[in-house]
């Protein structure tokens, strides 16, 4: 269609693609060099070279962190929590959004109340009352609940009810079936992908959030792993976080190996689903551009 | 509002008899109709309990702010203390300085984060051979999905005084140790530094999205007319972003006394607490660690009254000149 007007379109085509190898080599770096140390070994360091390519693959640092009790606690809290949280958003947020197709009795107030919610917050202070005074703190329930429907999320999920014909819930209506039975038997069958979509968005949320366990959970044996991570790395205490045995401390591999080896384990999973993520997002994006 | 569509029949009703139904017969209509539409009010339960609890009940706690909270008396017992805490704000010199750390880190980030996402999104548009386009963009987007605590994680193990950036300086070039995470200067530009490596790529979905809806017969008038790339970016592609450009531009402007409260609080040292602490971050120390809670709700309000008047008036202005705006 398009054809190249002159040379000189050409060489900035060339530029084009060579400034975009850069900028995605240059984001995609980081991850590419934390796991080559999070495989290397003590002798790699002692070469005190600059490290791109560990001599020798070894697993130590694994290893190492995998013996933590605390670590491995902390992955099936997340696990739990990305599991449950989800199914909980999906399962708000999925009837709501599909309440809210219908006609009913104060349907525009509930629609402003949503929007309302988006545009202003009591901010944190108030938030942190009501779920204490819920008596969530340390629960991990204070993980789910109180992010259990994203507005934009129940927005967007409407928006995408309203695009299933009318003529699919009027036909079961006049078979006499009710709303909820339409909702189970024929919406939720015809949304799988895009709610296979919003759980992916979920869970990677659920997975990645830190704050809300500091802000809730004062039991370390409660924590996710992000808070666990966050203290390996980012405070650099990677013997507290891990609780370690005589037997890990007398063990241990370098403290970087180990760091990045718990940075590694923590992206795994985003990583697992990330194509699955990338099939449906650009449609996501777009179906909450079209407000 | 409703209530009043329902009952507009009954009252130009010129049937006297009428006249002794006419209340009894209007609310049954309404319970017939609640009770017509019960399903979808169970449908609707759970998700306006999570509403009510944990969005609405939430703003009656504003009033936390008109009180001085203490955890013993409860929120009911506690003195009402009138506007005293914002006057404390406005005496507070510490909120000053939380207030500019705020404004600034804010406008770095438009500066700087906000057009890149424009910049790439025009370089990915000008990328011809999908196969390419597509690899360059499940890279740039990765970023966006790993956590803030990967992210600032890693910025540490590069950046420490021990890490991977100063061990290849140090044996490079035989530089001494800078300590880019003490140093209350790296704080802000680092900020957006990492803003840009976590969203810039997720930030062009947006714009290729716009991009996408340009008609493309204008490029090919353009081509016939012999414009160049450059002038075909300026006349066609910008104007066509320029409405995506504008909205977003309105958000983030809405939200400037917002910043990624999860990255700072993950930046925040003994060494940068002075430039990088910031609106949201202060109302969690202020609040949760020290216990201020009235305080720290009233800025909390103040800052959420501020926020909702930021976004509805940078809306009103967008609309003044033109564009579509938000809502």
């Amino acid at each position: 269609m398009l054809k190249y007007a002159s040379r000189g379109e050409r060489i900035g085509d060339a530029f084009n693609y060579v400034v975009l190898a850069l900028i995605a080599a240059a984001m995609f770096f980081p991850f590419f060099y934390i796991t080559m140390i999070s495989f290397s070994s003590l002798a790699d360091f002692l070469r005190s070279d600059v490290i791109f390519w560990p001599q020798q693959w070894v697993l130590d640092a694994y290893r190492y962190i995998f013996q933590s009790h605390a670590f491995r606690q902390s992955l099936q809290i997340s696990i739990f929590i990305t599991i449950g949280g989800t199914l909980v958003n999906l399962a708000f947020t999925s009837t709501m959004a599909y309440a809210l197709t219908r006609p009913h009795f104060g349907r525009r107030a509930l629609l402003l109340g949503v929007i309302f919610s988006m545009l202003f917050s009591p901010g944190l202070i108030p938030s942190y009352m009501v779920v204490k005074e819920l008596g969530l703190i340390n629960s991990l329930w204070a993980l789910i609940l109180p992010g259990a429907i994203s507005p934009f999320n129940l927005i967007v999920m409407r928006q995408f009810f309203l695009s299933i014909p009318d003529e699919v819930t009027e036909a079961a209506l006049l078979d006499g079936a009710n709303e909820v039975q339409i909702f189970w038997k024929i919406i939720l069958p015809l949304s799988k992908p895009a709610l296979a979509a919003f759980a992916l968005f979920y869970a990677v949320g659920h997975w990645n959030s830190y704050f809300s366990a500091i802000l809730y959970l004062n039991d370390p044996a409660k924590w996710p792993i992000q808070v666990v991570l966050r203290q390996i790395v980012i405070l650099n205490q990677p013997n507290a976080a891990l609780g370690d045995t005589q037997f890990m401390l007398e063990h241990q591999p370098p403290p970087q190996t180990i760091q990045m080896a718990a940075i590694i384990v923590a992206t795994l999973p985003i990583l697992l689903v990330y194509p699955f993520l990338q099939k449906h997002f650009a449609k996501g994006v777009m179906i909450g551009s079209v407000k | 509002m409703k209530e009043a569509t329902l009952r507009k029949p009954v009252a130009v009703a010129t049937d006297h008899r009428a006249i002794p139904y006419e209340r009894p017969s209007s609310r049954r209509r309404l319970l017939r109709r609640l009770w017509r539409e019960r399903f979808i009010y169970l449908l609707l339960l759970p998700g306006v309990l999570y509403f009510l609890i944990f969005r609405y009940v939430p703003m009656f706690g504003i009033l936390l702010a008109f009180k001085d909270y203490s955890p013993f008396l409860g929120i009911q017992d506690s003195p009402w203390v009138g506007l005293e805490n914002f006057r404390r704000i406005f005496a507070d010199p510490e909120v000053w300085t939380v207030l500019r750390n705020t404004l600034y880190i804010s406008f770095l980030q438009i500066g700087f984060a906000f057009p890149i996402p424009i910049l790439l999104a025009l370089m990915l548009n000008e990328v011809r051979r999908e196969s390419y386009k597509r690899v360059i963009q499940s890279i740039v987007y990765l970023p966006h999905f790993v956590s803030w605590v990967v992210v600032i994680g890693i910025a540490t193990l590069f950046l420490r005084s021990e890490g991977v950036l100063n061990n290849a300086l140090g044996q490079l070039f035989g530089m001494a140790p800078v300590p880019f995470l003490i140093n209350p200067y790296w704080f802000a530009p680092l900020v957006v530094l990492e803003v840009v490596w976590k969203e810039a790529g997720w930030g062009t979905v947006i714009f290729l999205a716009a991009l996408a809806g340009i008609d493309p017969q204008l490029y090919e008038a353009a081509l016939l007319d012999g414009a160049s790339r450059l002038q075909r970016i300026r006349d066609i592609t910008l104007p066509g972003l320029r409405p995506t450009i504008v909205i977003l531009l309105i958000l983030r402007l809405g939200s400037v006394l917002d910043n990624g409260f999860e990255q700072i609080f993950l930046m925040l040292n003994t060494f940068t607490m002075h430039v990088g602490n910031v609106l949201d971050t202060y109302v969690y120390f202020k609040g949760i660690q020290d216990g201020d809670y009235s305080f720290a709700t009233a800025v909390g309000v103040l800052k959420g009254v501020i926020g909702l008047i930021l976004i509805v008036g940078a809306n009103r202005l967008a609309k003044r000149y033109g564009d579509e705006g938000l809502f």
